[in-house]
């Protein structure tokens, strides 16, 4: 039905927003370049341990569209690469991508001989800085594309060590950037969201106290393949913690930083209790909230964790984290509303459930924000607002707060908004 | 038989680790047509010698052993036609055990006589090819359904929507705020060329598969039959039974109403008493009524905090001095519909609290007492109030008369406990058990009218993908793309109705004999009816009972009890990528392992434990995903079934007087590849433990 001379959508971003629309669009008949601007796919959930309520990890799903992506002749996967522009309208947009070298060719067979050699490192993204890679790095074991990558500013100036233990001639150091350029018919951005900064918090103590750390960082801890192999244990001292705080809406419900709900920190902070439970039966948790937002099916799942006996809810915001520099421990100063008093309570590790902001950066002005940076408008933001040209959609986290199977029900639906695209620009040819 | 290739690999250390010429005398006993070493067969010159070699009509069958086929699936991609068949010595071999050691050496050339197994009784997959309908049938005239059948349309597909009432336009055509949209709504979908609207229609019967459903609609006219290829059921949301709520003061007196039938008075015109016919100059709105409550419904209805907002709205336009209270557990606002909450709270005039209802009962003056406990305020309260609002929450409308589906595992979806569709709703919401058939909406979960529009686009997307592969003729999510399909050699069966009862899907019917009737573009192609069938009549032309215990024949399992021989039978989806990150990671097992990967643990035939261990192979481990509630089978059931016929099997052992610790089940999530090396070590040593296999030998 897409007929010959249909022209290909331009999926901007590779998490799970992104890789849902790139294959239900090829499924459905359409073909993909799905953009990508790190050095693989699966965005901020392959991040993470584990999806509530279920507690599976995000691996496989993501292996699932992994399969699916190796053998789709309709998916053209570019990493490394960002749109730099955008030009036309709905039916014949012309975009330009840059794809930055990853100087690893196709050739990479994964065996791993050029990071043995390589003695330079580099901050380590994908763990969130956690941890350091070698600049010769594999971003992460289930990485798609399966390909090494080199980070040429953390190479020592002049070494080609790992070009010549390359026995399948896969490194190109000398490798430059290009530009290129593709007809498409409509474009989905799936850019995603990323962590507030939680530095801008200033009173919470974080970048200031060891042990106060945001729940991005939290998955990684919990994580098997993360710096601290599944072991989540206080920066200071490397010491499993017996008190652990959780200080919801670090940031979000905040006319002085976001003035929205972030949607997931709820869910997100019940699951990260269920996962110290787990590894730490003695360990006691206090969640302190202002609502806890967990709707749907999520209620079960809130219901379920927070019989816990060991598990606190506490009503009330979180005025004022100070540090005791002897222990490394953290006085939590909170109101307590349903008992009508303020408590300072003793923790050995705070978690800050920092909210979720949309990472529009970079992304052509043809997309435009609303009130709160997201890129569509929606019910509560009133009417009048600018709605995006027909052939321009948007999914996932960059449209509004929102957990993995409503970004999975958006892609799907602006699939389907560039599939009529796609079939519109076809029959008017 | 295809010609066989045999290219061995020794790049990536499996050269360092392994004597590749020994390889290649083990394949020799096959007598490929073509049997070659390389240092890199991923190379572009080399795999255009593989190229070459089919082109030139020496090779059909092609088996590279070499990484894992998780890896360079691009380059080792060739002609239709020709079987490709990857044997795993990187990950499973040369990365994961001793070099230049007997054991690894055996293991290796083990894995290639079971890859060059395999590909011999691999046929390649011809795609199913019938006429198949395009339309999409959508079930439910309310916000989700109109919007699916409209977006449906707008892709260029005919859609047929089916409403039971009389006018399209559901639930929110009785709200005040959604009336006049849901007008317009109404309006576009009755004046689309590619829509045929039936009102007043319900579904009779729906037969036959995706593609080609036919569906029997009893309608004003008359019984109407359509053909559809995919179905969105939309069949909404009903409010939670108030009755129920006495509790809330439901039923106390005529003020105390449901959120439901605010909506109704708000649209037709004031906001009154119903006891009096007075404006409502104080009313209290009760969240969470039936919602997230053990002895009611144990979800949140989502949309409550939110809709009460918007009502709270109507209040304020008729009477900008009336008194609002509301009572809730926790306000569920998320993303941007927090402002609206900040606006009301910022009024004066209305008053939230945290608080559980205690009572409601009529005061002296008439009016209604509210009391609460636990509020903010630190104590229990009392509000006199004109009207009570239950804001009650929403009860999945699409589970119960609905479909009418001629399957033989019943008339409608599957559900899960609470009532809504089953599926992998983290990753793959729209899926249910029903292949073809899309769930939108509120009838799939909670959600507000917004949402459900966004819904129902998606859930049309699906449908239109799902006739799309149909027509390709082949498989939907989650092998979508699969050319493969089961044949079923009928004259061999034997009645006993495993297959029709287990299949995930409902694919398989019965004739009134008992003999299946399978609907192959129901089929999900996991092998769950291969592996239930005890004639072993059920095969794909790359998927037999037949191939799997050619592999575990060409096993070799030697006399010496020091070398115990142990069958890993593990999911491909979970599990096998495990394995590779086990491998990629250089964790180091036990070479007594023997791994064969399944499409899915519930393709497991009994059958090939029996072969195992007749053969002598000491125990065999299966290792699949979680199952229970909080599955992660792909297949949604595969391993749980796996683990009931791994119950019985172990009967029967006791009875040859084998142990049946011989047997285990793991349950292995993708990323406990860290997990994996003790899981087979710890039975490797049992297998030790216990001694041989008494059948050794024989």
């Amino acid at each position: 039905m897409s007929g010959s001379g249909a022209k290909p959508v331009l999926v901007i971003g590779g998490g799970i927003a992104g890789l849902t629309a790139a294959v239900e669009l090829a499924d459905a008949g359409a073909s993909v370049i799905l953009v990508e601007k790190s050095a693989s796919l699966g965005g901020r959930v392959a991040r993470m341990h584990q999806y509530f309520p279920k507690l599976c990890p995000p691996a496989c799903g993501l292996e699932m569209h992994y399969r699916r992506l190796r053998q789709h002749p309709a998916i053209t996967v570019l990493t490394l690469a960002e749109v730099v522009e955008i030009s036309g309208g709905p039916g014949a947009y012309e975009v330009s991508v840059r794809v930055s070298p990853r100087y690893v060719t196709e050739a990479c067979t994964v065996c791993g001989a050029c990071a043995d050699v390589c003695n330079a490192e580099r901050f380590d993204e994908f763990n969130y800085g956690l941890a350091k890679t070698r600049a010769a790095y594999l971003p992460h074991g289930m990485a798609y594309p399966a390909l090494y990558a080199i980070d040429r500013s953390a190479c020592r100036e002049g070494c080609r060590e790992c070009a010549e233990a390359c026995t399948y001639g896969a490194i190109a150091l000398d490798a430059l950037p290009e530009t290129r350029t593709f007809a498409v018919s409509a474009i989905v951005a799936a850019t995603g969201w990323r962590p507030y900064d939680a530095a801008r918090l200033s009173p919470l103590g974080y970048g200031r106290f060891r042990n106060v750390v945001t729940n991005v960082l939290l998955e990684r801890m919990a994580a098997s393949d993360g710096p601290s192999a599944g072991r989540i244990l206080r920066p200071s001292d490397g010491r499993e913690p017996r008190t652990v705080a959780f200080v919801q809406c670090a940031g979000s419900r905040d006319e002085n930083h976001l003035p929205y709900c972030s949607a997931v920190c709820c869910a997100a902070s019940i699951k990260h209790a269920a996962y110290i439970r787990a590894l730490y039966p003695e360990t006691a948790i206090t969640i302190f909230y202002i609502d806890i937002r967990t709707p749907g099916k999520l209620e079960e799942f809130y219901g379920r964790v927070s019989r816990d006996a060991n598990l606190h809810l506490v009503r009330g915001k979180v005025a004022l984290v100070e540090e005791n520099t002897a222990t490394g421990d953290l006085l939590v100063t909170a109101e307590d509303t349903l008992a009508g008093r303020k408590n300072s309570l003793h923790f050995e590790l705070v978690v800050l459930a920092t909210g979720l902001v949309p990472q529009t950066e970079g992304l052509p002005a043809a997309f435009e924000r609303d009130e709160f940076g997201f890129l569509p408008a929606s019910r509560a933001v009133g009417n009048g607002l600018p709605k995006p040209p027909a052939g321009l959609y948007a999914a996932g986290c960059v449209r509004r707060p929102a957990e993995v199977s409503a970004s999975v029900q958006d892609a799907t639906a602006a699939a389907l908004k560039a599939l009529q695209s796609v079939r519109r620009s076809v029959s008017h040819e | 038989m295809n010609k066989l290739g045999v290219y061995v690999c020794s790049g990536c250390g499996i050269g360092e680790t392994l004597d590749v010429a020994r390889l290649a005398e083990a394949a020799a006993e096959f007598k490929p047509a073509v049997c070659r070493t390389h240092a890199a067969f991923c190379n572009a010159e080399a795999c255009g010698m593989i190229r070459q070699d089919i082109a030139e009509g020496k090779v059909g069958a092609v088996v590279i052993a070499g990484c894992s086929a998780r890896f360079k699936a691009e380059a080792f991609c060739f002609d239709h036609g020709s079987v490709v068949e990857r044997v795993n010595l990187r990950e499973q071999v040369a990365w994961s055990h001793q070099p230049q050691d007997e054991d690894t050496q055996m293991l290796a050339e083990d894995y290639l006589r079971m890859g060059i197994a395999r590909a011999l009784k691999t046929e390649p997959p011809v795609p199913l090819q019938d006429e198949v309908s395009k339309t999409i049938l959508v079930v439910g005239g309310g916000v989700a359904g109109i919007t699916a059948a409209l977006e449906a349309a707008a892709a260029g597909y005919e859609a047929v929507l089916v409403e039971k009432q009389e006018e399209l336009g559901g639930r929110a055509a009785g709200t005040r705020k959604r009336a006049a949209q849901m007008e317009d709504l109404a309006e576009a979908a009755l004046y689309n060329p590619r829509i045929r609207t039936f009102c007043s229609s319900a579904i009779e019967k729906i037969e036959g598969q995706p593609g080609m459903f036919d569906v029997t609609l009893a309608a004003p006219a008359g019984e109407q039959k359509i053909r559809a290829g995919a179905i969105v059921l939309a069949t909404g949301w009903k409010p939670y039974d108030a009755s129920r709520l006495a509790s809330l003061g439901y039923g106390v007196s005529p003020d105390v109403i449901t959120n439901v039938e605010l909506e109704r008075m708000a649209a037709a015109g004031a906001i009154v008493r119903p006891s009096n016919g007075q404006p409502a100059k104080s009313v209290l709105f009760v969240q969470c009524a039936g919602s997230r409550d053990a002895a009611h419904l144990s979800y949140c209805s989502s949309a409550c905090c939110t809709e009460t907002l918007t009502e709270i709205g109507y209040i304020r336009q008729q009477d900008a001095q009336a008194q609002v209270y509301v009572i809730y557990k926790d306000m569920r606002t998320p993303g941007p519909y927090e402002r609206l909450y900040r606006e009301a709270q910022d009024h004066p005039l209305n008053f939230f609290t945290k608080g559980e209802v205690a009572q409601v009962r009529r005061w002296e003056d008439g009016r209604l007492a509210v009391t609460a406990n636990h509020t903010l305020l630190g104590e229990s309260i009392t509000l006199c109030v004109d009207l009570v609002v239950l804001a009650t929450g929403m009860v999945p409308n699409g589970t119960e008369d609905i479909l009418k589906l001629a399957y033989r595992q019943g008339l409608e979806l599957p559900v899960l406990h609470n009532g809504f569709a089953d599926s992998h709703f983290v990753c793959f919401p729209y899926e249910t058990r029903r292949t073809g058939i899309y769930a939108a909406g509120a009838v799939r979960a909670p959600m507000d009218d917004e949402q459900a529009r966004q819904d129902a686009t998606g859930a049309a997307l699906k449908a239109i993908q799902c006739v799309e592969m149909a027509a390709r003729g082949c498989a939907v999510h989650p092998r979508g793309g699969d050319m493969s399909y089961p044949a079923f050699a009928l004259q061999r069966c034997t009645q006993c109705k495993r297959c029709t009862e287990e299949c995930p899907f409902g694919a398989l019917d019965e004739d009134a004999k008992g003999t299946p009737k399978p609907n192959l573009y129901r089929c999900r192609r996991c092998g769950v009816c291969m592996g239930a069938c005890p004639e072993r009549i059920i095969s794909f032309k790359n998927y037999s009972v037949d191939m799997i215990a050619s592999m575990i024949k060409a096993i070799e399992v030697p006399d010496n009890e020091d070398k115990p021989r142990v069958l890993a039978l593990v999911c491909e989806n979970d599990a096998y990528p495990a394995v590779d990150l086990a491998g990629l990671k250089r964790r180091q097992y036990d070479a007594a392992v023997r791994i064969i990967p399944l499409r899915c643990l519930g393709s497991l035939n009994i059958v090939w434990i029996a072969d195992a261990l007749s053969r002598g192979i000491d125990g065999v481990i299966l290792v699949g995903c979680k199952y229970g509630d909080d599955y992660q089978c792909h297949f949604t059931k595969g391993s749980e079934l796996a683990a009931k016929r791994l119950e019985n099997v172990k009967e029967t052992l006791q009875r040859l007087q084998l142990e049946p610790e011989r047997l285990q089940l793991t349950q292995l999530a993708i990323d406990e590849w860290d997990r994996l090396p003790a899981v087979f070590d710890d039975f490797v040593e049992r297998m030790r433990e216990l001694g041989p296999n008494p059948y050794k030998g024989f």
